[in-house]
């Protein structure tokens, strides 16, 4: 393995595997860091990324392979224990304690005593006080964590792992969420970590970043080891072919349809705080991507078009009829169905049989008198079922037995049974296997082949550009590019998608924050 | 960078006290109790300047206080005990039955006993909660009826008397120090104790921060599970050192001792701003409310409101802290974002 950087070496694992039940998120993965180093990892989601990290962090147990930190052989069965050792995780979502004050948030669990055990609150606060100048952010030690933007509490993190004085840190996406100001705040306080002799594990689908700050990079594939580079020795093109592997038009089957009218029109859709003046159309036997960075409000405008949450001002229409807000019945009856992101906590009951999931938005028009049996919820899923090739052998089979790709399809037959004009999903194929995936592409597409109007959210840039006739990008809650099939790259989505993150087009002071 | 953050030196440590002290939820809450008791005063000046008036005051929220002390520190974590009703009275029948036997029993001795008695039954609702992975709801409901259970076939139809108990113990219950009442002064020696480690121990905190988020305490690898046993435990105790204080101050014992207190002691608490989520609140606030409430209910009859009223107005009272909580925090929610945008 090439290494760029030179200092001994911190983390050090090898051929590291783990399952979770059938699915092997981890094959053979392994990673070098240095002292002194920034060590960029790379790779599509789902290739394994974050099961590494919380195998490092002490959240997962490794299945087999050699795990050492400074030189030893480790096993953490907890995070205290890999804290203990001098490891530092920044995870994508913060976790905090809402109700604490930032300098508690930091010091939570060794706190500084002072006489009788008693903590030493004035020592703690200064303490804060000094790690917030040596970070440069000006942020009250005795506020609550609540109500931080996601740069804040990703400094909050930060002070944390400084304070532990942890010989390796990782940030995994710390920038999903950030504007240009603070992701460059961000990178000075990572070099001057790296320049204090610590390492870092750096984790970013921005290229642009990741060339930026590292000075090593490790892809990933599929849950496996690909390659370790120094920066200076690789290009953007060499890392995503690495990562992808695999054409994009051969995953990805959307055939052509005929385009009819417009199913959906939404019009200056606006909830404060969470998006902005949101307006687009979706016509019957189109598939429009709803692109954009993990946090920008793509999910949160789905939700307020099906009626889950209000929405402050802008309308919703179907087939030409306004959709009263917040009514979920209401977008039913006018022809939309929605399959959330979570199908284990939103999407299904996974405690009951297939059929009777595949029956629920239907029941009331099964019932006879009142009374639903069993039979009659077979007979009404059986055709659905069968059509997606759901493959169970029983549709009295409980949903949470099945595999995730079938999972889904049983989400998605569910809602084909209403007979929807419009199909609002939301990540179709995250935490599914590739051959599952493709089918559950074919399916979207011949869905948009007999004249269904598709909103598809997707945060796996390949899934967008291959599905979608046009896709909508969205950033801070606001669409910020209409792009159409045969003009979409992921350079463009991208660039749109990072808008804020483009420094030369944000005035230096004042830097609006992202909404949490 | 972020405009909402204050600079710190911008606000002088006096006015910091002072704005957190007018916006402070137990702040209000004792507003409350004095408006209520100087309203009833000006009714009938017997229930404060009668014979027993300052007396009644403050022995009577003792016994309450002192559960809601103990039920406070359990709903900061997130989690909920509702057998303190039943341990209560358990304890208090066991008091009188060491005295039955043991006629001798030194006092000290007997609430050593009591204390150690209700922290073993916490320790079973602890246990149950950390490790069974069960919502302590319904395991301290189980509890509840379990612990009541227990005491109805151990008592049966007997019930103790306050001639079955010394003079030296039973005096406790309306001795004065100072004009003071005891239990009051063990109440509040309780509160002080309690109040000053949650707030100022590491095992304190970490109650809070359990309470704020459970999954991150697990990630910063906090011992949650010890914790949650140490809530009830203190919990159990609480219920054990009230159920001493009963027979103290009621001379009688019967086997609906401590019946609806556990709800009482919930209330109190959340009229006193601890969240029933856990994460925010204090066990000052929880006393406090513990005090208007019996407050409240030994008042209304002065003033004039029927007995029907007296409950409704306590559920009135737990609705509207609760609902005050929300619209606060959505208001401030609001602002936040506002401020973000706007920035």
């Amino acid at each position: 393995m090439p290494e760029s950087a030179t200092g001994p070496v911190v983390l050090e694992l090898r051929d590291v595997a783990k399952s979770f039940g059938t699915v092997v998120a981890l094959r053979s993965s392994s990673l070098t860091v240095r002292r002194g180093s920034i060590h960029a990892l790379v790779g599509e989601n789902g290739a394994g990324k974050s099961t590494l990290i919380k195998i490092v962090a002490g959240v997962y147990r490794r299945d087999a392979g050699d795990f050492r930190f400074l030189g030893e052989d480790v096993d953490f069965g907890s995070t205290a224990a890999s804290k203990a050792a001098g490891i530092a995780v920044i995870y994508q979502e913060p976790t905090l304690f809402p109700d604490l004050s930032v300098t508690e948030n930091i010091f939570m669990g060794r706190q500084p005593l002072g006489r009788g055990r008693r903590i030493d609150r004035a020592a703690m606060y200064a303490e804060a006080e000094s790690l917030f100048r040596r970070l440069g952010v000006q942020i009250d030690p005795r506020r609550p964590a609540r109500g931080l933007s996601i740069a804040d509490q990703q400094i909050i993190e930060i002070a944390k792992a400084i304070s532990l004085d942890a010989s390796l840190l990782i940030m995994d996406e710390p920038t999903a969420a950030l504007s240009g100001v603070e992701v460059e705040r961000l990178f000075a306080v990572a070099r001057s970590l790296r320049d204090e002799g610590r390492g870092l594990v750096f984790i970013s689908h921005r290229f642009d970043e990741v060339f930026d700050l590292c000075d090593t990079v490790t892809v990933m594939r599929d849950g496996e080891y690909i390659s370790t580079d120094p920066i200076a020795e690789t290009s953007v093109e060499q890392i995503v072919a690495r990562m992808v592997g695999r054409e994009v038009a051969e995953l990805f089957p959307k055939t052509p349809a005929a385009i009819g009218d417009a199913v959906l029109e939404v019009d200056g859709l606006t909830s404060a705080g969470v998006f902005r003046d949101v307006s687009f159309t979706v016509r019957a036997g189109e598939i429009v991507g709803l692109a954009g960075l993990v946090g920008a409000g793509r999910s949160e405008i789905a939700r307020a078009v099906f009626g889950v949450d209000a929405f402050d001002s802008g309308s919703v229409r179907m087939l030409g009829k306004d959709v009263p807000r917040r009514d979920v019945r209401a977008a039913i009856k006018a022809g939309m169905a929605f399959i959330p992101e979570d199908r284990r906590k939103q999407g299904l009951v996974v405690e009951s049989s297939v059929a009777r999931n595949v029956a629920a938005v239907i029941r009331t028009g099964l019932a006879k008198g009142g009374v639903l049996t069993s039979a009659t919820e077979n007979r009404a899923s059986g055709p659905w079922a069968a059509r997606l090739e759901v493959k169970t052998s029983a549709l009295d089979m409980a949903a949470a037995t099945m595999s995730g790709g079938n999972q889904q399809k049983v989400v998605i037959a569910k809602w084909l049974a209403t007979e929807p004009k419009l199909l609002i999903i939301d990540e179709p194929t995250r935490g599914i296997d590739v051959g599952t995936k493709a089918e559950v592409h074919r399916l979207l597409s011949d869905l948009a082949g007999q004249g269904m109007a598709i909103l598809m959210i997707s945060s796996e840039l390949p899934e967008v550009l291959g599905m979608a006739d046009r896709v909508l990008v969205v950033c801070e809650g606001e669409i910020t590019a209409d792009i159409a099939r045969d003009d979409a790259t992921p350079e463009k989505v991208m660039h749109a998608a990072t808008r804020a993150a483009r420094p030369n087009d944000i005035p230096p002071a004042t830097t609006a924050e992202v909404p949490a | 960078m972020s405009t909402l953050t204050l600079h710190p030196s911008d606000v002088s440590p006096a006015r910091r006290l002072l704005g957190g002290a007018l916006r402070s939820r137990e702040i209000a809450v004792a507003i409350v109790l004095l408006l209520v008791i100087a309203a009833t005063t000006i009714k009938n000046s017997h229930f404060l300047f009668g014979d027993n008036g300052w007396r009644d005051l403050l022995l009577t929220p003792a016994i309450l206080l002192i559960l809601a002390v103990g039920q406070a520190s359990v709903i900061i974590t997130r989690n909920v005990d509702l057998s303190v009703g039943s341990v209560l009275g358990l304890t208090a029948y066991l008091t009188g039955r060491i005295f039955i036997a043991h006629p001798g029993t030194p006092v000290v001795l007997v609430f050593l006993v009591g204390l150690a008695f209700g922290a073993a039954l916490g320790l079973v609702n602890g246990v149950l909660v950390a490790w069974g992975r069960v919502p302590a709801l319904v395991i301290t409901l189980g509890t509840m009826y379990i612990y009541r259970g227990v005491f109805l076939s151990w008592a049966g139809s007997n019930r103790v008397n306050a001639s079955d108990m010394p003079d030296s113990f039973l005096s406790l219950g309306t001795k004065q120090f100072l004009s003071i009442p005891v239990l009051f002064i063990v109440a509040v020696v309780v509160l002080v104790l309690v109040g000053y480690y949650l707030y100022t121990a590491r095992g304190g905190r970490e109650l809070y921060a359990i309470g704020s988020d459970p999954d991150a305490a697990q990630l910063y690898g906090l011992k949650v599970t010890r914790r949650i046993l140490a809530a009830f435990v203190l919990s159990g105790s609480m219920a054990g050192l009230a159920g001493v204080m009963t027979a103290a101050r009621y001379g009688t014992v019967s086997s609906n001792a401590g019946l609806n207190l556990e709800l009482q002691a919930v209330g109190a608490a959340v009229i006193g701003g601890v969240a029933i989520f856990g994460g925010s609140g204090t066990v000052w606030g929880a006393a406090i409310g513990a005090c208007l409430l019996v407050t409240i209910n030994r008042a209304l009859p002065v003033l004039g409101v029927q007995d029907f009223w007296q409950q409704f107005v306590v559920g009135v009272l737990i609705i509207g802290s609760i609902v005050l909580d929300r619209v606060l925090s959505i208001r401030r929610d609001r602002k936040i974002i506002e401020a973000r945008d706007n920035a």
